[in-house]
């Protein structure tokens, strides 16, 4: 009895401290929800910087794993509760809850110049011509390999081969006995994780979400052939277990030396070349997508944006907040503290044309000429209804390419084939739709 | 072979069988410690090393990034505080059912258990609401109550067990000596079961510690206990693992130490019932 009570008064008198040591916030707060990412770690670290030149307003981070800050900022702004006044938002949400009336639209007053961001990300992240989102990085998918392997397999990787062509180079690689798998992709189940890249190479095998009248199409040949291709590529050259890798398990095993080449975010390409954290940074070299049928729609374009919800009670604050964050000096800013390689690239044309940046990062060219050459209007061979590249800007895709991705992950597992996986996603897209009112 | 040595042999392969249950449970939180220790290089390296050249950096970028002192104080005071509440809630509760069983006790309990058997998913929804319309969200008390309603069922469960075990005899004798059904608690029920309590308690106060789902969607900012800050270093996009082990060791710290100066407590009163 005698530690108990020990125990119970001194957790009353902590409560009690603490309870009445409460919050108490003299400046305006404005509350940014973000990813984990090294770009939002270094904004975190330079915000001293936007409360010093604005007097007056205080930051508050809330850091959340990408899926979970997801579900909040979602449920945040549909119940309009104003936990947040600054959101991290992707290329697929900004428009659709831009044309919802959810989001403020970005102020690009002053020296923001909107026209310096580069065009297939701000026409991304608008709606109806206005923009909704303000890019804080972007980013584009390519090939990174391994010139050392490669050269010694007697191959060569150029801009734009064909898919047959990677498929024979991973051939020529894959090494399993000595550690080196010719081919890592990401197989992980979900629309932004497997279903990023098999809808690029669906895309270049002539294939596309819809038809022009919201039909699914997802085990049309073109379908097929494509997710064929892709299982039989990554269960004969991939490393084992690859249905449950996406970028970070691709990115351990690249920087390891475990991969001939990998096809994924040009984001990656800051880490690979990076000595501090791969074994092989000076081995990497870059190439532009595969491309099969069609050049249409075979790299994606992303990018991870800040946005000011309406239910936001400091909209003036906020807005300050996110044109500091996405501004041209912003990156000079960075640029100073940490260095020109670790600036924010993807967004601004201005990055690209700067000496020091293009010196320090060798990936740079290829990153843009990939962002560039990414058309979220225009990227299936067939016409199709939808915005963007590697996803449909609807709300009802992102179950429909959970489903997708689950079923090609299985396929890729052996679970099932995948005719069969693809006429599952057809039968659960096609319900959704209709349950939708396509 | 003699008896002693046959109970020897006994003793022996029991204790190689415990210590083997206790290091496989263990491992991860051995894992997760000496992860916390190396770069991301290493974190990640295949095979595993075992030997390498300790760093604290990951622990640095913890403290650098997240305001540890506030996340670790809200996890304090949501689980303590959540755990006192519910304590005063259901000892009077467990001590009528066990005492002065009616009727429909046992569906009293069997359907407070059933509100454990709904995913916490379910209601996710409706909560948010109401906590929005009362202002309650990233707020400590919004914690508390939502910790409070979570572990009540097995609170007053388990003190429903351990009161009913206790002789009522005893409270006949207190009765006859004059005592109020109030003194009845205090004064022979409170401290017969002390270490049923304690370790109801030190059960509810883990409970609450290690929750996630309700944290991660009710708070931001200034409510957010430890768990929160643990998932704030999963990354979409880049090398995390030795960032993450070394959050998850600050935050798993404090009630590591808290359970192993408890251990009496909780040990006294798990083996309540089969030590009496």
């Amino acid at each position: 009895m005698k530690s108990l009570s020990k125990n119970t008064v001194a957790c009353a008198i902590s409560l009690a401290t603490a309870i009445t040591t409460a919050n108490a916030f003299a400046d305006t707060q404005i509350t940014v929800a973000t990813v984990n990412n090294g770009h939002m770690i270094e904004m975190q670290k330079l915000t001293p910087e936007f409360e010093k030149a604005n007097p007056g307003i205080k930051v508050k981070w809330v850091t959340l794993e990408e899926s979970v800050l997801r579900q909040n900022v979602t449920q945040d702004i549909a119940n309009k509760s104003g936990l947040y006044d600054v959101m991290t938002i992707g290329m697929y949400e900004a428009p659709i809850w831009g044309q919802r009336g959810w989001l403020e639209p970005i102020d690009a007053s002053g020296d923001y110049d909107k026209k310096d961001i580069l065009p297939s990300i701000r026409s991304g992240l608008s709606y109806d011509g206005t923009l909704y989102a303000s890019p804080f990085y972007g980013e584009s998918s390519m090939v990174m390999y391994r010139k050392d392997l490669v050269k010694a397999a007697g191959m060569e990787i150029h801009d734009n081969d064909s898919w047959d062509h990677i498929r024979d180079v991973a051939k020529a690689v894959n090494d399993p006995d000595n550690g080196v798998y010719g081919i890592c992709l990401r197989g992980k189940a979900g629309w932004g994780d497997n279903m990023a890249l098999v809808t690029t190479i669906a895309n270049s095998f002539g294939g596309r979400w819809f038809d022009e009248n919201w039909k699914p199409e997802i085990n049309s040949p073109e379908w097929t052939k494509a997710v064929n291709f892709y299982v039989d590529l990554l269960g004969k050259y991939g490393p084992p277990g690859a249905s449950s890798n996406s970028f970070n398990e691709n990115l351990a095993l690249f920087n390891e030396g475990k991969c001939g080449m990998w096809i994924d975010a040009t984001i990656a390409a800051s880490f690979v070349t990076d000595p501090s954290q791969s074994k092989v940074a000076d081995q990497v070299a870059f190439a532009q997508s595969p491309q099969e049928v069609t050049k249409k729609g075979a790299n994606w374009l992303w990018a991870w944006a800040l946005a000011v919800p309406v239910a936001t009670k400091h909209e003036e604050a906020a807005q300050k907040f996110v044109r500091w964050a996405t501004s041209k000096d912003y990156v000079k800013l960075v640029a100073k503290d940490a260095g020109w390689a670790a600036v924010p690239t993807g967004t601004r044309e201005s990055t690209y044309q700067n000496p020091n940046f293009l010196e320090a990062a060798v990936f740079a060219k290829a990153e843009l000429k990939a962002i560039k050459s990414a058309d979220p209007q225009d990227s299936t061979l067939k016409p199709s209804p939808y915005v963007g590249v590697q996803f449909a800007s609807i709300p009802e895709f992102q179950a429909i390419g959970t489903t997708t991705g689950q079923m090609i992950s299985g396929a890729l597992a052996g679970a099932m084939t995948v005719e069969q996986a693809l006429n599952n996603a057809q039968k659960a897209a096609e319900r959704q739709m209709r349950q939708a009112g396509y | 072979m003699t008896l002693n040595q046959q109970r020897k042999l006994k003793t022996l392969i029991t204790g190689l069988f415990a210590w083997l249950v206790a290091l496989l449970l263990f491992f991860p939180i051995f894992w997760m410690f000496i992860t916390s220790f190396k770069t991301e290089l290493q974190a990640i390296s295949v095979p595993p090393s075992l030997f390498f050249e300790p760093t604290l950096d990951n622990f640095k970028v913890v403290q650098d990034r997240s305001d540890y002192l506030l996340h670790a104080m809200n996890s304090v005071i949501t689980s303590f505080g959540s755990t006192i509440i519910a304590l005063i809630i259901a000892v009077p509760a467990a001590y009528s059912m066990a005492f002065f069983p009616g009727k429909r006790t046992k569906d009293i309990l069997l359907w407070m258990l059933s509100t454990k058997m709904l995913p916490a998913v379910g209601v996710l929804v409706p909560i948010y609401i109401l906590f929005r319309n009362n202002g309650l969200l990233d707020s400590r008390i919004g914690l508390i109550i939502i910790f409070t309603l979570m572990n009540l069922p097995i609170i007053i469960w388990m003190l429903f067990s351990y009161f009913k075990d206790l002789p009522k005899e005893i409270l006949e004798a207190a009765r006859m000596d004059g005592a109020s059904p109030w003194g009845e608690v205090v004064k022979v029920v409170l401290p017969l079961s002390v270490g049923g309590i304690a370790s109801t308690g030190l059960l509810s106060i883990i409970l609450c510690w290690n929750e996630a789902f309700w944290s991660l969607n009710l708070t931001a900012s200034n409510a957010a206990p430890l768990t929160a800050m643990i998932a704030s270093y999963s990354s979409p996009e880049g090398l995390f693992w030795a960032k993450l082990s070394a959050a998850s060791t600050l935050a798993c710290a404090p009630i590591i130490v808290f359970g192993w100066f408890c251990q009496k407590q909780l040990v006294q009163g798990l083996t309540f019932g089969a030590v009496k």
